[in-house]
């Protein structure tokens, strides 16, 4: 049976409601504004509510009168709910037990362009200082574990070692061999133009020590070590777990951020050497077996062309690469708050982050070593 | 509707996670409109007994039963039908922490119903009013403090209008205030909704100001203890452990065999 929705007038100040059948949520119920448009067609003192005849109902029945009674109260009606049924009764009392809370609006109202600007200048002002203070104490812990003051669990030290150096190898391998092979291709299609494939094994060999070996090392780390080091941390933040270390008087900078930079730089250059002579495997494959140059002339190439100068710049790259990408995601982690999606947030922002701070310090790497001419 | 006609039964029902069993051949039957207690010590499996009974643990042996299905031998489709009829409110509220209160009422709203947004939007208010917190449909679960999360969680769990009510640990973190007025406000939804409530707890006070009926795990013996009215079994069980948990380690009741 369907909701049924009558009105009534059994004197001249009182409207009589009157609701029949099922009221319930999944069918189609009459609009309470019907009852506010009788209201505004003929006024009236008093509002009666009489539901004898209702059957089955839900929030549906609810809803509608919790509307009328809204409506009523704007006019100043007053309503008689005797005739509700005693469940309804007793629900609109409980809703209406704990008067609505008046706060200021949750959604802001929009600002002017300036305002915007003053604020984002603001937030990213105090975000700079923040962390240019982190910073600053990640330094003051570095220093204090290179004179072995710090207070940090070798144990960890280790695992993370090997977390962000030997459980990266084979990722790292395979995205060297393949940027190697790709290195030899784009180049050969060039240099067989002018006979000059023997090349190939200068362009591959320079390629990967100078740039690639630690760019996409560097890269490869920002989305798996720094994303790990951003959920780590972030999720002790939110455990309180950060603060129960400083409670201890742990200065959670020492105990948490430093092995992790330290880790992952001293495991950076090693995994760097390792793409760079995987890459150069990756671009012998395909100038020994597609441009046919003789395996022997090909190795003593590569060996002419790089020098322990374009190794060292490589490898210095790496190095800082590390720290920053190591750096950046402390940071995010730490700075997480709140509830879980912080920490997704975080991770998030950390590999961001991290592969901007490589690419800048590439750039600068690259004008420094052309000025001082390396 | 009768009064007393078994809701949900639950028969010979054996919990294990892998070899280590944690209770074993529970058999109770829970009444339409009751107030029903789960309630036993720490680590004695009341929480994991509750997942059975949603579904979200599978039984090793045994069955639980809605009115006269089999939830444990139905199909996913049966299961989501059953399991749409039951509200569930988690021990931490369990409030999804992207959306505000108003959105966590309003998603099983808009996934199960037909009705338009704002309609939503005029419902999940008054369900969250009938918790106490209207006026607080914008705000996000890490706005508000524990005690309110866990009301929010109840607004959410009323959403589709359940005929059974579940709830985790309700006084778990709450201040003994608010969890007055939380078992205040189950009485009352019980009253009105007339719908089945089942808690697990270990909160006395709480268990003899709303529990109608009640099932006593024992972490030791891996086993259902006693079950009956609450007061009942703190005057008159004879089972040592039943009684020491019921009046918080007090003396055995006279003529109990020790």
């Amino acid at each position: 049976m369907g909701s049924e929705l009558a009105f009534a007038r059994p004197d001249d100040e009182t409207l009589e409601v009157r609701l029949a059948g099922d009221w319930l949520l999944c069918s189609a119920r009459p609009s309470p504004l019907a009852v506010d448009r009788e209201l505004a067609s003929r006024p009236a003192r008093r509002v009666r509510i009489s539901a004898q005849d209702v059957g089955a109902w839900d929030t549906g029945l609810l809803s509608f009168v919790h509307a009328v009674l809204a409506a009523c109260r704007a006019r100043s009606i007053d309503v008689d709910r005797a005739g509700l049924p005693h469940g309804v009764q007793r629900l609109l009392a409980l809703a209406e037990a704990v008067p609505e809370r008046h706060h200021a609006p949750r959604v802001e109202p929009p600002g002017t362009w300036l305002e915007h600007l003053g604020t984002g200048t603001i937030a990213r002002g105090r975000s700079a200082a923040g962390f240019l203070g982190f910073l600053g104490q990640t330094t003051l812990a570095l220093g204090r574990f290179i004179t072995l003051r710090a207070r940090y669990q070798a144990r960890d030290l280790w695992l993370l070692m090997q977390q962000c150096g030997v459980e990266a190898l084979p990722i790292v391998a395979l995205i060297a061999f393949l940027v190697g092979l790709i290195l030899a291709f784009v180049g050969a299609v060039q240099l067989r133009q002018f006979g000059a494939q023997i090349y190939i094994a200068d362009l591959v060999a320079l390629g990967m020590a100078r740039e690639m070996g630690a760019l996409m090392t560097g890269v490869i780390m920002a989305g798996r070590s720094g994303a790990a080091f951003a959920a780590q941390l972030g999720t002790m933040k939110v455990n309180q777990e950060v603060d129960a270390l400083q409670t201890l008087g742990i200065p959670p900078i020492e105990y948490l951020v430093v092995p992790r930079v330290i880790a992952l730089s001293l495991m950076m250059p090693l995994l760097c050497v390792l793409a760079i002579v995987i890459g150069i495997v990756g671009g012998a494959v395909v100038g020994i077996g597609l441009l046919d140059i003789r395996p022997a002339e090909y190795a003593l190439r590569t060996l002419q062309a790089v020098t322990i100068t374009s190794a060292g710049v490589g490898l210095a790259k790496s190095l800082v690469f590390g720290v920053l990408v190591a750096l950046a995601g402390c940071l995010r982690g730490m700075r997480a708050s709140g509830s879980a999606a912080a920490v997704g947030d975080a991770a998030t922002s950390a590999v961001v982050t991290g592969i901007v701070l490589i690419v800048c310090a590439d750039g600068l790497f690259a004008l420094l070593t052309h000025a001082l001419g390396i | 509707m009768e009064a007393h006609e078994p809701h949900i039964r639950v028969r010979d029902l054996t919990m294990a996670f892998g070899s280590t069993v944690v209770m074993r051949d529970l058999t109770f039957e829970i009444g339409r409109g009751d107030i029903f207690v789960i309630m036993g010590g720490s680590g004695s499996g009341k929480s994991t007994l509750l997942r059975h009974m949603i579904g979200l643990l599978e039984p090793a042996r045994g069955e639980v039963i809605y009115g006269s299905t089999s939830f444990t031998a139905a199909e996913p489709e049966v299961r989501e039908q059953i399991l749409r009829r039951c509200g569930i409110l988690y021990q931490g509220g369990a409030l999804w922490s992207a959306l505000t209160l108003s959105e966590n009422v309003a998603l099983p709203l808009e996934q199960y119903t037909q009705l338009d947004a704002a309609e939503i939007r005029e419902i999940a208010a008054l369900k969250l009013a009938l918790v106490g917190l209207g006026g607080f449909e914008d705000y996000y679960p890490s706005e508000v403090s524990g005690g309110m999360q866990k009301r929010a969680g109840l607004a959410r769990a009323m959403a589709l209008d359940p005929e059974v009510l579940y709830f985790d640990e309700p006084s778990a973190g709450l201040d003994p205030l608010s969890s007055r007025r939380l078992d205040e406000l189950i009485l009352e939804l019980r009253a009105s909704l007339r719908a089945t409530v089942i808690v697990v707890t270990h909160e006395l006070a709480s268990i003899f100001a709303i529990g109608d009926h009640s099932v006593f795990l024992d972490a030791e013996s891996h086993t259902l203890l006693a079950q009956g009215d609450p007061k009942e079994l703190r005057d008159h069980c004879p089972d040592p452990r039943v009684h020491s948990f019921l009046t918080r380690g007090g003396d055995p009741p006279p003529g109990a065999g020790a």
